[in-house]
């Protein structure tokens, strides 16, 4: 499948800082499932841009503001072939031992419930288990994009009952990790299928690393495995590593910001 | 229970390095020691050395109270002690260096790789990361105690930000004023240097890409940290910039401060703030104490931090354990300072016999410090006990037990005169790319309750000078 | 020198000033309180020392009567006030924390060593029991020893490089707003046509105030006259020899300012604005400044001194 990303982010303050930092996680890598075709940030103010890496693999930005400025507008714009992999993730960037992705973070540490969710789904099969356990998720929460934030714990959502992709994605990894299997956060797109291109949210799921497959992506917000409709853009403990955007400004105020997201299937008129 | 004075051994003999000092304690009229005792607190409250504790207002400055008898070292001692040190220290810069590289220590199944990769004190941001010239731990400050004359144990390895060290110069600069008549009997080996070599210790390991005229400076999370008079105290010794994290800033990968004639370069940063508020886009979100892209600067090597990131894998106590094998493997040596018999939790044969033997264990939690989170067994009640118990059977592995030691005990003046009270060491060992240098003696911290084995100064320990003093010893007089 | 410690020096030296200037003017306050109506004891003495040092609004807003127990626990002690003398002294102690490294030993044992005895004072007093007279004299000659001590050690133990200058411009421009304050709560005073409606009444409010910021044998000295109104004016705002005055205070400021420019090798804002404050104080003269109004004259006096802080900071203390 051959999908187009647009992602906007734009923020607006009503008292200009005098500099800013960010550190942008917006670039995806190639690997089996998926062929970066072209990919490009923007940014409309006066800025520095440098590209890195951090120590998950994942490809970074820097970007310095260093004059007050009243908006500022990021601009991600890519083309994507992917291809069905059957949810495993084969010849990424893989930096660290399993081992490291059995470590609790404050945003993932399991709470008694998540513990109990675990147990109860304890299979013998981890690939079984894995799915049984977005299986629970799916079946016990409701998708509410105004019940939690970006420092809404996997238990405090879990306790709710409600939440966005990114809660529904650290419950599964809080809950993989407290039976052994390592676990991690993925920050990306998803192609939907049902025809609705705009959207207002980039996406998240979770990766579990079983034994003999390696990492296998499992998306609980819409129940399924990794598929062509992915793209996988960064990982990490959890979203405070895969953030599409962590940043810092120096004074200013009144900060607000808007995200515009359109993943939509390249056409194909424009393949050729 | 007896215990090993180093003032009168265990036998009730003398010991000769105290020989001086018991003479001038057996002819100071308790009056003098009283009035000098209470001079010295004038002299710390004056220039405002206090210590804020933890969960109490600004207003709860307090002193760390200061013995006046010191505790004394031969110099053979020292020198064993000394070398002990540097093996230790250097072995820490090794294993991780190895840890954040090679990781050979986890292949040769030195230390099983669960207790290093999902330890909370290993840092993966800093994986892949080469420290400027290897050196990890600049500053550590190595807890020693002694139960008798022969040996030296090592109860902790300090390896973040060690504290104490202003303590130990101003106890001496205190000493000296207050008794100088003392110091014309006894030839004390001279502490003062400290922080000149701490400061060519951090000059030496500034980053390559630094211009010629290096600036250090020292971070501080602010006025109101317990730490606050150390930082500011070190700061004007060392003369450079006490910098809090507002003063500093990150413009492509360099970090500048704020001056009144603008921005400045800064190549060494002595940091005095937890790993976690360090960078708000790497650490903790909502640090308000750090520097946002401190961390990008300094992974590019544009700035040295010391000590390095990621050092607390070193003084964790589930590592503790392993500190012999880990010195054999990096050094081939055999280690000099014993380590305390440790129980790890997480063994299943451990924890039973530790449940076993909770009443004459010390308990400690793997992560805590500053004697939190412990059960001293001797000391506890039956209830203490009981619930600590239920602590340590809920997680295990985040526990470690060691034998409750018969800590040596020095001479202190107390209420009642002058009596034994239970002592450790903190040793200062600097590690710049100029070499290795420990500051002879260190900070002695003393428990001032009598019966008491608890030293930390959270929890109302006392300090006293530490001499260094020549083992042939002629009496002027 | 770190931009913020230069802003904490600077700092320093004004809450001392300020917790100074209060305390001359609650010794004034209560010097008129002794006095007769006909006298100028008009029993409204204590709102002065509120106005000038301005928090007259913020007592209000707090108190409805202005006896001078609760007048004296607000300006000594109140925590809600932030310019009570205890504010200051705390606040003067908080940023030489800030900035230990900058000041000399002397300078910080004697801020210190005023905190711990402030301290001291404010845990033995009982706030509903006002204090003797001698026991509030007591303290006021306390906390003028205070800034005696901490310019006199500034003044013999500190090197005269920029932590000096910042140092000395917070004190200057904290003395200049207080003697501007003095100037505009009592202006009416001032005007040339009160000499015939004042006589005694103003006499004494003169001297008191006079006395208080030590300035009646200056003004023997330099006028060997009896105290005239616009004598007072001229005093206070135009005569260089005296350390009070607003011209003698933007002579210190223009010429440190000169001296960091100098010492940096750059000039800014800051030299510009203090140079053109001192020539407007120099080259006005008396009948000019009547002629304009002198309450005019002092607030624009007031707003410039502020806007001066404000380029500082803009300046030397960005964050």
């Amino acid at each position: 499948m051959r999908i187009a990303v647009r992602h906007e982010t734009r923020y607006v303050y009503t008292t200009p800082p005098k500099s800013l930092i960010q550190i942008l996680r917006m670039t995806p890598r190639s690997h089996e499932g998926q062929h970066i075709l072209s990919w490009r940030i923007d940014c409309d103010a006066d800025c520095h841009l440098k590209k890195s890496e951090d120590p998950f693999g994942n490809i970074t930005h820097t970007l310095t503001v260093n004059r007050p400025l009243e908006t500022l507008t990021l601009t991600v714009e890519g083309d994507v072939e992917t291809y069905d992999t059957a949810g495993v993730v084969r010849n990424s960037v893989e930096r660290f031992d399993p081992l490291v992705f059995l470590r609790e973070t404050p945003l993932s540490a399991p709470s008694p419930l998540i513990r109990e969710l675990a147990a109860a789904n304890e299979r013998a099969d981890t690939i079984d288990q894995m799915h049984q356990l977005m299986v629970a998720i799916r079946g016990r929460m409701t998708f509410d994009t105004s019940s939690t934030d970006v420092h809404t714990s996997a238990g405090e959502a879990w306790e709710l009952g409600s939440g966005v992709c990114q809660d529904y994605a650290h419950i599964f990894i809080a809950a993989a990790r407290c039976s052994d299997v390592p676990a991690r956060f993925v920050s990306g797109h998803f192609f939907r299928s049902d025809g609705v291109v705009d959207q207002t949210a980039g996406h998240a799921w979770a990766e579990a690393y079983i034994d003999k497959l390696g990492w296998v992506g499992f998306d609980p917000a819409n129940g399924v495995c990794l598929l062509e409709n992915h793209i996988r853009i960064a990982c990490g403990l959890d979203y405070l590593y895969a953030a599409p955007v962590r940043g810092a400004r120096m004074a200013g105020s009144g900060e607000s910001m808007s995200v515009n997201v359109s993943v939509g299937q390249t056409s194909m008129q424009m393949q050729t | 229970m007896t215990f090993f004075d180093e003032m009168t051994g265990a036998d009730g003999v003398l010991r000769a390095p105290y020989r001086i000092i018991h003479d001038w304690l057996e002819t100071s009229p308790p009056e003098l020691l009283e009035a000098r005792r209470a001079q010295a607190e004038h002299m710390f409250r004056r220039i405002g050395i206090t210590f804020a504790v933890y969960g109490e207002k600004e207003a709860a400055e307090r002193l760390i109270p200061f013995d006046l008898i010191p505790r004394i070292l031969s110099q053979s001692e020292w020198t064993r002690l000394e070398a002990g040190l540097k093996q230790r220290v250097t072995a820490l810069n090794m294993f991780i260096a190895d840890v954040y590289g090679a990781q050979s220590v986890i292949r040769a199944g030195v230390v099983p790789a669960d207790i290093i990769l999902r330890n909370a004190c290993y840092r993966p941001e800093m994986a892949g990361f080469r420290a400027p010239h290897d050196i990890w731990v600049h500053i550590a400050g190595i807890d020693i105690v002694r139960v008798d004359d022969k040996d030296f144990y090592v109860l902790e390895d300090n390896a973040r930000t060690p504290s104490g060290v202003s303590y130990m110069l101003e106890n001496r600069e205190v000493m000296m004023r207050l008794m100088p008549d003392l110091f014309m009997r006894n030839r004390v080996a001279p502490v003062e240097n400290y922080t000149n070599d701490l400061l060519s210790c951090l000059k030496s390991v500034a980053p390559v890409s630094a211009p010629g005229d290096r600036t250090a400076v020292l971070l501080t999370p602010g006025q109101y940290n317990s730490a606050y008079y150390e930082h500011s105290f070190l700061a004007d010794r060392l003369g450079v910039e006490l910098v809090e994290g507002g003063d500093l800033f990150v413009r492509d990968d360099i970090v500048y401060m704020r001056t009144t004639r603008g921005p400045q370069r800064v190549d060494v940063i002595y940091r005095r703030i937890d790993d976690e508020f360090l960078d708000p886009l790497v650490f903790r979100p909502d640090s308000a104490l750090g520097v946002p892209g401190l961390m990008n600067a300094y992974l590019n090597g544009n700035v040295t931090l010391a000590n390095a990131v990621g050092t607390g894998i070193a003084d964790d106590k589930a590592i503790y354990t392993y500190m012999p094998e880990i010195i054999r493997f990096f050094t081939g040596e055999e280690p000099i300072l014993k380590n305390v018999p440790t129980w790890r939790c997480r063994d299943a044969d451990s924890l039973k016999y530790v449940f076993e033997h909770l009443s004459e264990l010390v308990v400690k939690e793997v992560n805590g410090s500053g004697g939190y989170g412990m059960l001293v067994g001797p000391h506890a009640t039956a209830q203490q006990i009981a619930e600590f118990a239920l602590k340590i059977k809920a997680d295990p592995a985040n526990y470690i037990a060691q034998p409750t030691l018969q800590l040596s005990t020095c001479p202190t003046f107390c209420d009642a005169g002058t009596g034994p009270r239970h002592v450790d060491l903190r040793p200062f060992v600097l590690s710049g790319a100029n070499g290795m240098r420990v500051a002879p003696g260190g900070l002695t911290r003393v428990a001032m309750k009598e019966g008491s084995l608890v030293v930390n100064s959270s929890q109302g320990g006392g300090t006293k000078d530490t001499w260094v003093i020549e083992d042939l010893h002629h009496d002027p007089l | 020198m770190l931009a913020r410690s230069a802003e904490n020096l600077f700092w320093v030296a004004r809450y001392i000033e300020r917790a100074d200037f209060s305390a001359r003017m609650i010794d004034a306050a209560l010097r008129l309180a002794t006095l007769p109506k006909a006298y100028g004891g008009d029993g409204n003495e204590w709102v002065s020392p509120l106005a000038a040092v301005g928090n007259l609004d913020l007592f209000r807003k707090v108190h409805d009567k202005q006896d001078q127990n609760t007048v004296f626990n607000f300006l000594a002690f109140d925590r809600e006030n932030p310019s009570s003398i205890r504010n200051c002294i705390a606040n003067a102690r908080r940023a030489a924390r800030a900035v230990r490294t900058a000041l000399t030993l002397e300078m910080w044992e004697s801020i210190n060593a005023a905190w711990l005895e402030l301290s001291r004072i404010e845990s033995e007093r009982d706030p509903k029991n006002p204090m003797s007279r001698e026991e509030v004299d007591r303290f006021l000659d306390f906390v003028k020893a205070i800034s005696r001590d901490f310019d006199g050690a500034a003044y013999r133990t500190m090197l005269r490089d920029d932590a000096y200058w910042f140092n000395r411009i917070g004190l200057y421009a904290e003395r200049a707003d207080n003697t501007a304050r003095i100037l505009d709560v009592k202006y009416h005073l001032l005007l040339p046509q009160s000499e015939e409606i004042g006589g005694t009444l103003d006499y004494f409010q003169w001297t008191a105030i006079l006395r208080s910021v030590s300035a009646l044998t200056a003004y023997h000295w330099v006028y060997r006259e009896s105290v005239k109104p616009w004598l007072v004016m001229d005093l206070l705002v135009q005569r260089s020899e005296m350390p009070r005055s607003l011209v003698s205070c933007y002579e210190n400021i223009a010429r440190y300012l000169d001296l960091i420019g100098q010492h940096y090798g750059q000039q800014g804002p800051s030299q510009r604005l203090a140079r053109s404050v001192h020539a407007t104080l120099v080259n006005s003269s008396r009948e000019e400044i009547f002629q304009r109004g002198l309450h005019e004259f002092v607030t624009d006096f007031i707003s410039s001194n502020n806007r001066l802080s404000g380029m500082l900071a803009e300046q030397y203390f960005p964050s």
